[in-house]
């Protein structure tokens, strides 16, 4: 047996097109434990989605380049995988919860049919139609929607009802890695909150392992074990979740995004957002990518890339915590 | 409370819309009052009302029923060309700042149409000026005086909405949702903006949003609505601190809270989804979803009464408290 169920190393993603090159993903590294969930926290553009994408190599077939890296699931490398054996792992070991369910369901195909597909796709065993029925109510079940409701079409729910249906859709073939791409961004915030306890639930009671992809820092820090803060398709920071929440030492861009949130418990007058924006990632910067925005820019900082720099289980890329800077 | 003259005051205000399955009803007899320099923040899941509820009060949208005044004065019977002068006053941000700029006019078209319209300024060069203070006032670089919106990122097309509201000098500005589709980094620019503005122009915001967290920061006062009513109105404060009824409880505790230290106290989310506002029963609308829901809740509207220290909130299972701690 692996130690790790997803081990990704080193992965490095363009858009290519004839017009320019997108540096979406630029060289993130990292491991998922059976069972434990890995948050990916930041904001528009940061290559959140496309990361995800990579994984079950769904990457644009013209446009989308994996340049370098290695993606290792099950000690087996995705990327050399044929794309035959891809479909058979892709809905069966490993799924994903896309970001907007109004758009990622089919309008003219029932719900029980939606759900019912993924099953008879990975139907290996040889089961038969009514085994395959029995088992979509089954996860329909599991999701909270009545069955009487299963014969009817998409556009007879409601946005939290879609976001369940494709919940059950992921789940039909009880995969060992789910990926959840900003599953309840969609939603009102009391629907969030019956998803989310309903995916946590779901999630222990499977023991399945899980990515959460998401720009809400409370999402993170109710759902996750690990985290990575993600900026300009790097990972800035990472660590277990007590060492972004509550560690002493930060990337200036964690403490950005902190800042900037209007904090429910304490009364703020003002906020302390990044100034500027993010970097065009068709022109990175030379440097560290965050180099222009950050408040604590030295020379160094506009020259050279920095490197990691890890104390225990926390990881930073920032020349304010490198030893030659203060050494 | 405030003794002035509120600059907006609305009383038993309704929208019905006509739909083939019946009356939609999205504002549903609310009854409020905004004073001036004051933040009124309006919260509430989608269907609620709130974005109808802003526009009604600008009258871009005709009330069914029920008075809105400004400033003391009924503005409901105001004829088109009465109102074409009200917008001097009273002002809008959209939410999108992608669909609310025409793509073919340029940043300094954008901000000088509505005076040109108004015939603010009688000379170009006055425009001209006014333009460019504008763009200074919300940050935007002078650079940017000729380029269009799809030049520009969502941060600084918000910036341009903000500008085209305050190119009349209004007094008040309906603020809807103007920073929902925007990331956390650039959300918390324009807050700052925005406040930075009330501060200096001494605005008057009626802030719709579903942002729990962002009216938090923004509001004086809230109102929370749900299916058309406004089901609690409170002080800011007063309202995260202490909030009464069961629907904002719940909304409250919905929030997932960036602090490891709440992670093992469980949330309980409430049951069901918000029920149709298409013909509604009499009653309290939540009561379908309401853990504390008995027969009473039924059958007769739930009116707003004030529970203690100006306090308000629609719920029979509330008890009046004098002296809240």
């Amino acid at each position: 047996m692996n130690e790790y169920l997803l081990e990704v190393e080193d992965l490095k993603i363009d858009y290519q097109t004839d017009l320019e090159t997108v540096h979406a993903v630029n060289g993130i590294s990292f491991t998922l434990e059976k069972g434990q969930t890995f948050g990916i926290v930041g904001e528009t553009g940061a290559g959140k989605t496309t990361t995800a994408l990579a994984l079950l190599r769904l990457l644009p077939e013209r446009t989308g380049k994996l340049r370098q890296g290695t993606i290792r699931f099950d000690g087996k490398d995705l990327l050399k995988q044929s794309l035959h054996d891809m479909q058979s792992l892709r809905g069966k070991r490993m799924a994903m919860i896309f970001q907007d369910p109004m758009t990622s369901l089919n309008p003219v195909m029932r719900v029980e049919d939606q759900i019912a597909e993924a099953l008879m796709l990975h139907n290996t065993d040889g089961k038969g139609k009514a085994e395959i029925m029995a088992r979509t109510d089954e996860v329909l079940e599991l999701v909270g929607i009545l069955p009487e409701r299963k014969r009817d079409y998409p556009h007879q729910f409601s946005g939290g009802m879609k976001q369940r249906v494709v919940i059950a859709m992921a789940l039909a073939c009880e995969p060992e890695l789910l990926i959840a791409d900003e599953p309840t961004t969609a939603l009102d915030v009391t629907i969030q909150a019956q998803v989310l306890s309903m995916i946590r639930e779901l999630r222990d009671r499977l023991g399945m392992s899980m990515i959460m992809i998401t720009h809400d820092l409370g999402i993170i820090a109710q759902t996750c074990d690990k985290v990575a803060v993600m900026y300009a398709g790097e990972f800035v920071e990472s660590g277990t979740l007590e060492d972004i929440f509550t560690g002493e030492e930060h990337h200036p861009y964690t403490q950005g995004l902190f800042g900037s949130i209007p904090n429910l418990a304490v009364k703020t007058d003002r906020l302390n957002p990044i100034g500027g924006m993010v970097p065009d990632p068709t022109k990175l910067p030379e440097g560290c990518y965050f180099s222009p925005r950050c408040p604590h820019c030295m020379d160094i900082c506009r020259q050279v890339h920095p490197q990691d720099v890890k104390r225990g289980t926390h990881t930073i890329k920032c020349h304010l915590f490198s030893e030659v800077t203060h050494g | 409370m405030d003794k002035t003259v509120p600059i907006i005051e609305v009383r038993n205000l309704k929208k019905y819309f006509k739909v083939s399955k019946g009356l939609l009803h999205a504002v549903d007899g609310v009854d409020m009052q905004i004073f001036p320099r004051q933040t009124m923040g309006v919260v509430g899941e989608s269907g609620c009302g709130k974005t109808t509820l802003g526009r009604t009060i600008l009258r871009l949208i005709e009330p069914t029923s029920g008075d809105i005044l400004f400033k003391g004065e009924s503005i409901t019977g105001y004829s088109r060309r009465e109102m074409r002068r009200m917008r001097n006053r009273m002002q809008i941000i959209f939410q999108d700042p992608y669909s609310s700029l025409d793509p073919r006019m340029t940043v300094s078209e954008l901000i000088s149409e509505y005076m040109i319209i108004n015939r603010t300024y009688k000379t170009r060069n006055e425009i001209r000026k006014a333009t460019a203070d504008l763009m200074e006032t919300v940050g935007l670089a002078e650079r940017l005086a000729n380029a269009y919106p799809h030049e520009l990122d969502g941060g600084r097309r918000q910036r341009i909405g903000v500008a085209r509201a305050l190119s009349l000098n209004p007094g008040f500005i309906v603020c809807d949702e103007p920073v929902s589709a925007l990331d956390v980094s650039i959300q918390a620019q324009i807050l700052n903006l925005l406040m930075d503005l009330q501060e200096d122009l001494g605005l008057t915001y009626m802030f719709v949003t579903h942002n729990l967290a962002v009216v938090k920061h923004i509001s004086d006062r809230i109102m929370v609505m749900y299916l058309g009513q406004v089901v609690e109105l409170a002080d800011s404060d007063d309202l995260f601190r202490d909030p009464r009824h069961p629907y904002t409880r719940a909304l409250l505790s919905s929030i997932p809270i960036p602090d490891i230290s709440m992670r093992d106290s469980p949330i309980e989310p409430i049951r069901g989804e918000i029920s149709s506002p298409i013909n509604p029963v009499v009653g309290c609308r939540f009561a379908a979803r309401c853990p504390e829901a008995t027969e009473a809740c039924t059958g007769r509207d739930i009116p707003l009464r004030d529970v203690g220290g100006g306090h308000m909130c629609a719920c029979l299972k509330v008890d009046c408290r004098d002296n809240p701690d």
